[in-house]
């Protein structure tokens, strides 16, 4: 579903990635881990299309397309999800409308009439008892004001209505307390199929116990330094990152 | 001043319309001016009116950037224009072509003006408990006289020079009398359409609104030029809101690239009513409000709101004055502005609190987002406060739109040009919101989506 090839990415010239290589099939749940300013968030970034990144080399493909030439939202359209580290704030829209809009944009692209209003608020209600939001905060103006776990949650939530293809979630699990941490992940696990994929880029192996991966994949300077299964997680958490850098 | 013999046969009485030979507009007009009072039959209070007023700009004359009121805004390139200032009264046109300027969807007084002429067949004017008609039958009949002795040019200043131009010329507009304790059901929309039949035109209603005790109303004014001709409207508008009226008053200006408005409106406030003024800039060549609120008793609220949206090389001035004379009042002012390409924006808001006007609240806040690089925006809160137990707080910001925000919503599948509006619209959403007339604020919110080139509802 997912493969990147060879991926060099700068920002502000800034060599950041440099050299990665990763396939990622649909049915799967990759885990991306390593030490701050590894690279971790430029590769979503650049997945999910952040025009302050600039690809120097390699290319990403989804389903064998190669994504370059896509506006972010065209990457959307197709299926791309990036739950962001730290939501944006959008005063004046409401999580409800926004989540309208985006739906409905998606629809169109894919040559898709809009959701009738109804159906609309069925998902809605199904989607927000998932994620155990309250509907009163489905009024309030986008992740203004909300605590850091509302607005994890509410970025799964948005995972949840849009359905998408690959999910990228970045950095999901800080800010939330165990509770939240649960439901997030309860979420995310009965969101998994065999039709879609995800990637957890996660500092920590603690959001590992609920989203369990197929594969974890260790980043470091901006290179995959070392693959394997969940038990890499654990030993990460044992070892810290130092052997890694020692390593490399 | 030095008169061409062009001018010397004016005043003699030869029609000035048919005055060819191009002068300085201001000879034109003070030429024009014994020719004209000739022409209305009017008293004898409103000739020393007029005679002062006439005077008074025959000695400041046309505003300039030297004063600092004007310091950002220059008419220079607008007066230049050879504007007939007497247009022809047989110009008509047809509802069909002109309805989706009136709020149609729903039922409401119209008081019409083609060229500055009324259209009876426009209009729907009433006098049916209410009066909702002519400045110029006001102006001459004998049964309106002590409300004109009483208000006319009472709160409109005998000292700013365009408002004394149309003071000098005040013959046509809206006149609007709602008597004690009547709630108007249905706004009043006042249209000033110009057909440009002339190659450039002058125009300077005169709006006189009374609103009585108790009563409430709900006004839409429109300023609407129906081809490419130059334009300049000088209005002038007096409000006298008394004792617990409640006023609201909507300006939309969306007019077309060579229309230029100068609209000068002033507003007495007695205790405890309530006035909110909402002006949508939109469109137009160079646009300025000058807008005064004056307070004569206490517990009044006034509400100034505005939303600027423009490109091109527009210009939108917003001169406000709150004048707090009286204790125990409030006023809130929020003006929002998106300006993009090479357009310009000016926000002057002067809050004036008298020693007298204690516990006054008033708050100001002007928020700006610049789309492109050479678009400026001139922002100067003017706060003078004599009282010493006063609650006064104003705020500017001037910024971008936000990018994160942007990637943000692309990322969820808005394509850049929708999330870039959805971004504007809620930014002036906060003025929108306050609109009272359900139908008026599906309208503007569709003049918005229209000017950001997209289609969508923006329910938000």
């Amino acid at each position: 579903m997912l493969e990147i090839k060879n991926l060099h990415a700068k920002v502000e010239d800034k060599d950041i990635l440099r050299g990665i290589n990763l396939t990622v099939n649909a049915g799967e749940v990759h885990a991306i881990m390593g030490p701050n300013g590894s690279g971790k968030s430029t590769l979503s970034a650049v997945i999910a299309g952040n025009e302050n990144y600039e690809v120097t080399e390699g290319a990403v493909y989804l389903d064998g397309e190669d994504l370059a030439d896509l506006a972010p939202e065209e990457r959307a359209h197709k299926g791309i999800f990036l739950s962001f580290q730290y939501p944006v704030e959008i005063p004046g829209v409401s999580v409800t409308n926004f989540m309208k809009t985006a739906i409905n944009e998606t629809r169109k692209a894919n040559g898709l009439a809009e959701m009738p209003a109804n159906e609309m608020l069925k998902v809605i209600r199904e989607k927000s008892e998932l994620l155990e939001i309250d509907r009163k905060f489905l009024s309030r103006s986008l992740n203004e004001g909300f605590s850091g776990g509302e607005k994890k949650r509410n970025e799964i939530f948005q995972m949840a209505m849009l359905e998408p293809k690959l999910a990228i979630l970045d950095e999901t699990d800080s800010g939330l307390d165990i509770d939240a941490l649960r439901i997030v992940a309860n979420g995310v696990n009965k969101l998994k199929s065999e039709n879609n994929a995800i990637v957890v880029i996660t500092h920590y192996q603690r959001l590992l116990d609920y989203i369990v991966p197929d594969f974890v994949h260790v980043l470091y300077n901006g290179k995959i330094v070392k693959s394997g299964g969940k038990e890499l997680a654990y030993e990460l958490e044992e070892k810290g990152y130092d052997w890694i850098k020692a390593e490399n | 001043m030095v008169k061409s013999t062009n001018t010397a046969q004016e005043v003699t009485g030869l029609n000035p319309v048919e005055v060819t030979t191009k002068m300085e507009l201001k000879e034109k007009l003070i030429s024009s001016f014994m020719a004209f009072e000739e022409r209305v039959d009017v008293t004898a209070d409103l000739h020393d009116i007029r005679t002062s007023a006439i005077k008074n700009f025959e000695n400041k004359g046309f505003p300039t950037k030297k004063e600092e009121a004007w310091k950002y805004t220059s008419l220079n390139s607008v007066l230049k224009n050879d504007f007939s200032v007497f247009p022809k009264s047989d110009n008509a046109i047809e509802f069909a072509d002109v309805k989706k300027y009136f709020l149609h969807e729903i039922d409401t007084y119209k008081v019409v003006f083609i060229d500055g002429v009324f259209s009876s067949f426009l209009s729907a004017t009433t006098h049916d408990g209410i009066d909702v008609c002519l400045m110029s039958s006001a102006l001459t009949k004998p049964k309106y006289k002590m409300v004109i002795d009483e208000y006319f040019n009472k709160v409109a200043s005998k000292d700013e020079s365009l408002t004394c131009l149309n003071t000098a010329f005040a013959l046509e507009g809206a006149y609007i009398n709602i008597p004690k304790s009547k709630v108007v059901e249905k706004p009043i929309e006042i249209i000033n359409f110009s057909t440009g039949t002339e190659a450039a035109l002058l125009v300077q209603p005169r709006n006189l609104i009374i609103v009585g005790e108790n009563a409430h109303v709900q006004i839409i004014e429109r300023h609407q030029s129906l081809n490419e001709n130059p334009v300049l409207t000088n209005s002038v508008t007096e409000i006298f809101a008394k004792k617990r009226a409640i006023v609201d008053y909507y300006k939309i200006q969306n007019d077309n690239l060579e229309a230029s408005l100068v609209d000068n409106t002033y507003i007495a406030q007695k205790e405890q009513s309530h006035v909110s003024v909402h002006t949508f800039s939109f469109g137009g060549n160079i646009t300025r409000n000058n807008l005064n609120f004056y307070h004569q008793g206490e517990r009044i609220d006034s509400t100034l709101k505005g939303i600027t949206i423009i490109e091109g090389k527009q210009h939108v001035d917003h001169h406000t004055l709150v004048q707090h004379a009286t204790p125990n009042c409030e006023s809130h002012q929020n003006y929002k502005g998106i300006f993009d390409e090479r357009s310009t924006g000016v926000f002057n808001g002067k809050i004036y609190v008298e020693r007298e006007a204690q516990k006054t609240d008033a708050f100001q806040q002007n928020n700006n987002i610049l789309l492109s690089d050479k678009a400026t925006i001139n922002a100067k809160p003017q706060l003078e406060i004599f009282a010493d137990d006063v609650k006064c707080s104003h705020g500017c910001t001037i910024g971008q739109l936000d990018d994160k925000a942007m990637f943000y919503m692309q990322s969820r599948g808005i394509p850049k040009k929708e999330a870039k509006a959805l971004l504007m619209y809620a930014f002036s959403n906060e003025v929108i919101e306050s609109i009272k007339i359900p139908e008026l604020k599906q309208r503007i919110t569709k003049i918005i989506a229209m000017k950001l080139g997209v289609n969508m509802g923006f329910d938000l």
